[in-house]
């Protein structure tokens, strides 16, 4: 495992690679107003994007994991061209540029869309413009994350485990709880990470869909955009706040559930 | 363990010579700039497309919220026209060093309330949009048009309570033209040229009027003639057309 059998190309790509990430952050350090973080962390706006980030990304982790786990089941149980369609309709909103995901959505569930418009009618509902728009779209663009991480757990699994415990007359219920899930705990963490990370930086799908109003809909990457035009030392350091929070809460978690 | 070996040096030789290969600008033709490049509010779409035609002009055109435009250009885009959604822009851009001519105010726009086709929900005024249960989406206070709108509320003294403030003024459109939002406050050049949606009047007390204005950053010649062409009886046919009230 000595780093020295690394190949000097690789290595230099390697370094390339880190130089992409690194720069932009050195740029947002560098130009970051210290001065101005601490009345930043302080201003109520400040806190009410980031508590309503933190909300809607956790809410759409956890409805990603109720729903996608079972949906990555699905994927790796079946076969033919059905697991085809459905891996393909699964990663979509990878793919999709996260606006047109927002339209897409606007378009099923919005007032005169396609459940919307029954669900408008019936019970007065408006799903766009709510909490729960901005949750529906975080859960959009990121349960993809969760489901192909899951999926790939799922496949590297051993089935003799599953079967040894049917044998021994464990109920499918029983199995899914007590074996598969046990076995698959690395591969749901770190596709619940990547999930919730991909939602926590969401833009485009929630301006789209749920709009931009400060406490209801505007989350820190919407409050930075709106900022970066009119104060940008007020976007630069909300960024920060951002990316802080983020890495504190990964390597926090990172430790406590993998002890790596 | 990390050793600094030979392996080591060799990447970050190979790793300066990909730079040094990066940094040729093979992509980033800076010797011949094929077009005029003009920098101009997204109001101003439809009449400036129809006036680059018109006026056989090679230009390449970046439409944005006027606000976008001027964070991009004070911290050093290059452009050689810039056309904003008003005067306070233009001077932050003035004051940045960035014109090299006078800024001129070429066109004039009204503000209009965007309702559905057929408008039923019967909004007449902008009172109607402080009505409860409607649903009014308006631009966000940092966009001129957000900033004018916020004005003709106050001058009518209207309290609404937006579902959402959209970055640009084509969020509004959108969102009223998709049903999802029963009104909003936009240009009346907007609702002239979107063709998706009604507008209603905003009277004249109420109204604020949006003046915008135009200026060369750069001392090529195409880029006065650009502007000779806004100013033409031609080119304010053309914006006339569009919606918007001659200079």
């Amino acid at each position: 495992m000595s780093e020295a059998r690394i190949p000097a190309p690789l290595l230099a790509l390697a370094g390339a690679g880190l130089l992409l990430f690194i720069l932009p952050l050195a740029g947002l350090m560098l130009r970051a107003p210290w001065d101005q973080v601490g009345g930043a962390l302080l201003a109520p706006e400040t806190g009410t994007a980031l508590g309503l980030s933190l909300f809607c990304s956790l809410t759409a982790t956890a409805v990603a994991l109720a729903l996608g786990i079972p949906l990555a089941l699905v994927l790796a149980r079946t076969t033919g061209t059905l697991r085809s369609v459905l891996r393909a309709l699964t990663t979509l909103p990878m793919v999709l540029p996260p606006v047109v995901g927002g339209v897409a959505l606007l378009l099923a569930f919005g007032r005169r869309g396609l459940i919307g418009a029954p669900l408008h009618d019936a019970f007065g509902i408006q799903v766009p413009f709510t909490t729960a728009a901005a949750v529906i779209a975080e859960t959009f663009v990121a349960m993809p994350f969760l489901v192909i991480a899951v999926e790939g757990g799922l496949r590297a699994l051993d089935r003799r485990y599953e079967e040894a415990a049917r044998a021994l007359g464990a109920s499918g219920w029983k199995v899914f709880l007590r074996v598969t899930l046990p076995l698959l705990r690395p591969a749901i963490f770190s596709g619940a990470v990547l999930c919730w990370a991909r939602a926590l930086g969401e833009f485009g799908a929630t301006i789209t869909f749920a709009g931009n109003l400060p406490g209801r809909t505007q989350t820190v990457p919407l409050a930075v955009y709106i900022a970066l035009e009119t104060r940008p030392q007020a976007a630069i350091v909300l960024s920060l706040i951002l990316l802080a929070v983020s890495l504190a809460i990964l390597i926090g978690l990172r430790d406590r559930w993998l002890g790596v | 363990m990390f050793k600094w070996s030979c392996r080591v040096t060799k990447a970050i030789g190979i790793l300066v010579a990909l730079v040094a290969l990066a940094s040729c600008q093979s992509y980033v033709d800076t010797t011949h700039p094929p077009a005029l490049t003009v920098f101009a509010a997204a109001s101003l779409q439809p009449p400036f497309d129809n006036i680059a035609r018109q006026a056989k002009v090679d230009a390449r055109f970046n439409y944005a919220g006027t606000q976008t435009l001027t964070a991009q250009l004070t911290p050093g885009a290059q452009a050689d026209v810039f056309a904003s959604a008003d005067t306070a822009h233009m001077k932050t851009v003035q004051d940045a060093g960035l014109l090299t001519g006078p800024s001129k105010i070429f066109a004039h726009n009204r503000l209009e309330i965007a309702v559905e086709k057929g408008n039923p929900k019967g909004i007449h005024t902008l009172a109607d949009l402080a009505r409860p249960g409607l649903v009014v989406v308006l631009a966000d206070p940092s966009v001129p048009a957000g900033k004018y709108a916020q004005q003709a509320l106050a001058k009518a003294h209207v309290k609404v309570h937006p579902a959402s403030l959209e970055p640009q003024v084509t969020g509004v459109l959108s969102k009223v033209s998709l049903g999802e939002a029963d009104a909003g406050i936009v240009y009346v050049s907007d609702i002239v040229t979107s063709g998706k949606i009604d507008g209603v009047e905003v009277p004249d007390d109420d109204n604020v009027v949006a003046d915008y204005s135009i200026a060369s950053l750069s001392h090529r010649s195409a880029a006065d003639q650009f502007i000779a062409f806004v100013l033409s009886s031609q080119g304010q046919a053309i914006l006339v057309n569009a919606g918007f009230e001659k200079a």
